[in-house]
């Protein structure tokens, strides 16, 4: 029996009047990879960040390592998506993966030595040494995304939120990408990502929760990955086609 | 100090105070909440003045960080009932202005406070309205009100700085690591009002957007580092102010629209010649 990291009952959020989630409640173990997968405005990304409280919840309750969110931030990893930041900011890719130290080093403190070589460690792990004195605009998309990952792993959380770390880059950064995620897996620590590509959910995650306004499902990928489940997750949105094997999909938008 | 030196100096203090704060204004796309804000600031002087009846320095200022305050959530609040960002800051910053000169011509006619003045600001005479300070003796009133400021965003910046990168650059991160990304905004809009209100009578309310903007505009164009950015916005900040005086002692016309004259062309030269990102290097670069 593993430890209930994360326990969502009855949780709701809105934009405005548009109530975007409405009743979401799961519960995640210990050790787990889960894949959020859902049609766009389904509600993903904030699912995530009403779970860290970055939007506001309408109403519901949720507890972190059994605690509330607030006693418990600095065992949390938040990775955002690539395109919700501004990447012309003048900082060089060192800097921005030191800020995930932000919240230990505390208020009023500088940045010392020593978290600057957790950073350039961080970095070392997702293959951009190299890089770490390059101006991030400067950086390609699969890099950028790496840097937001070593970002994510200096901070040293039990449970990371990450939010379509796979849009958009190189085949080559997203084997490195997964291979760092089942090192964390293996260390014991929680993952949840936000997912697009249906294809690859099999091969990647050990979990899977299907979204669309609230949960559809949320199980075992080798239980709940049916076609019957992507159909009520996505509704008439798409066509599926050409099933082989157990749980492969060739996804056709119409 | 001569008359000019005093006259240089308010006017590097408004550069320096001004460039500084202009990094984040630009960072964090707010450059229109600097064009707003130096307007709203009006009505902050003006209630601040109808309620202490005296124009004295730190009334003005709570007057005009309660105005900035306001035109901040106002902004906000309209934005949420789904109104365009640009709309509302327009709406927002001509109606506050519009009250405040609405009551400076009812109630403030025959004091020291007109129109003119609040959107030109007039620097000649700030050597002439002194006040005696302990230590430095006879020190310009405007002066010692800059200093103050400047003290105030100089601390906010250094001692704040990872909170402010962090902030600017990802709120989401920011907000996830607990830090209060509405509060830090709000604090923000307070330096920006409060710079705004201690250079107003300096350079007034529009020549102090080309203070807040350009020199930051400028810095940005050079350099790839907050820090290094943060320091040559203050520096080009100091160099339009000085050079802004010279051009107009040289053509005998207006301190404030030279100044604002002088940014635009620190401007312009960076666009063109900055060894970074301008147009000049550009071209040689294959």
């Amino acid at each position: 029996m593993t430890a209930t990291v994360l326990r969502v009952e009855q949780l709701s959020a809105a934009y405005q009047k548009n109530i975007v989630l409405r009743n979401v409640n799961f519960q995640v173990q210990a050790g787990s990879l889960t894949g959020i997968v859902g049609p766009n405005g389904a509600g993903k990304s904030t699912l995530i960040k009403t779970l860290l409280n970055i939007h506001p919840a309408l109403s519901g309750t949720v507890t972190f390592f059994g605690s509330p969110l607030k006693k418990v931030k600095k065992r949390i990893g938040y990775v955002p998506q690539r395109s919700s930041v501004d990447w012309d900011f003048p900082a060089s890719a060192l800097d921005v993966v030191m800020m995930g130290l932000y919240g230990k080093i505390g208020w009023l403190k500088r940045p010392k030595k020593q978290h600057r070589e957790l950073a350039f460690k961080a970095l070392k792990k997702v293959g951009m040494a190299h890089y770490a004195g390059r101006q991030i605009q400067q950086l390609s998309g699969g890099q950028q995304q790496r840097v937001f990952l070593a970002r994510a792993l200096v901070q040293e959380a039990d449970l990371y939120f990450m939010d379509e770390p796979l849009a958009g880059v190189d085949a080559r950064t997203e084997r490195a990408i997964m291979d760092i995620l089942d090192e964390l897996k293996k260390q014991g620590k929680t993952v949840m990502v936000v997912h697009h590509d249906l294809q690859t959910v099999t091969d990647y995650f050990d979990h899977v929760l299907f979204l669309n306004r609230t949960v559809i499902t949320h199980g075992k990928t080798e239980d709940v990955f049916t076609e019957e489940n992507i159909r009520k997750t996505y509704g008439g949105s798409l066509r599926l086609k050409g099933v082989t094997g157990d749980h492969v999909f060739r996804l056709v938008k119409q | 100090m001569t008359y000019t030196g005093w006259i240089i100096f308010t006017a590097s203090l408004v550069g320096l105070s001004c460039g500084f704060i202009g990094v984040f204004l630009i960072l964090r796309r707010s450059a229109m909440m600097a064009d707003a804000i130096s307007h709203t600031v009006l009505l902050g002087i003006v209630l601040a003045f109808l309620v202490t009846q005296q124009l004295s320095g730190i009334y003005m200022l709570i007057g005009a960080m309660i105005a900035g305050i306001m035109t901040a959530l106002f902004v906000s609040w309209l934005h949420s009932l789904k109104v365009q960002q640009e709309a509302a800051i327009g709406i927002v910053f001509t109606t506050l202005f519009a009250i405040g000169i609405i009551l400076i011509e009812i109630f403030a006619g025959n004091v020291h406070l007109d129109v003119q003045h609040a959107l030109m600001g007039e620097i000649t005479f700030i050597p002439w309205d002194r006040i005696t300070l302990p230590v430095a003796g006879s020190v310009p009133r405007a002066t010692v009100m800059l200093l103050f400021v400047f003290a105030i965003v100089l601390f906010f910046i250094t001692a704040f700085y990872k909170e402010w990168k962090v902030t600017t650059f990802d709120p989401g991160l920011a907000a996830s690591l607990g830090i209060p990304v509405t509060f830090m905004n709000y604090l923000f809009m307070t330096l920006v009002s409060m710079t705004t209100v201690a250079s107003f009578d300096a350079v007034g309310a529009i020549m102090v957007v080309a203070m807040l903007i350009a020199p930051a505009a400028s810095a940005y164009l050079w350099t790839d580092r907050l820090s290094v950015m943060l320091m040559l916005s203050g520096l080009f900040g100091i160099l339009s102010a000085v050079s802004g005086y010279y051009i107009a002692a040289f053509l005998d016309t207006s301190i404030s629209g030279s100044m604002a004259f002088a940014t635009g062309c620190i401007f312009a030269a960076s666009y063109l010649f900055s060894p970074k990102y301008g147009l000049a290097a550009k071209h040689i670069r294959p």
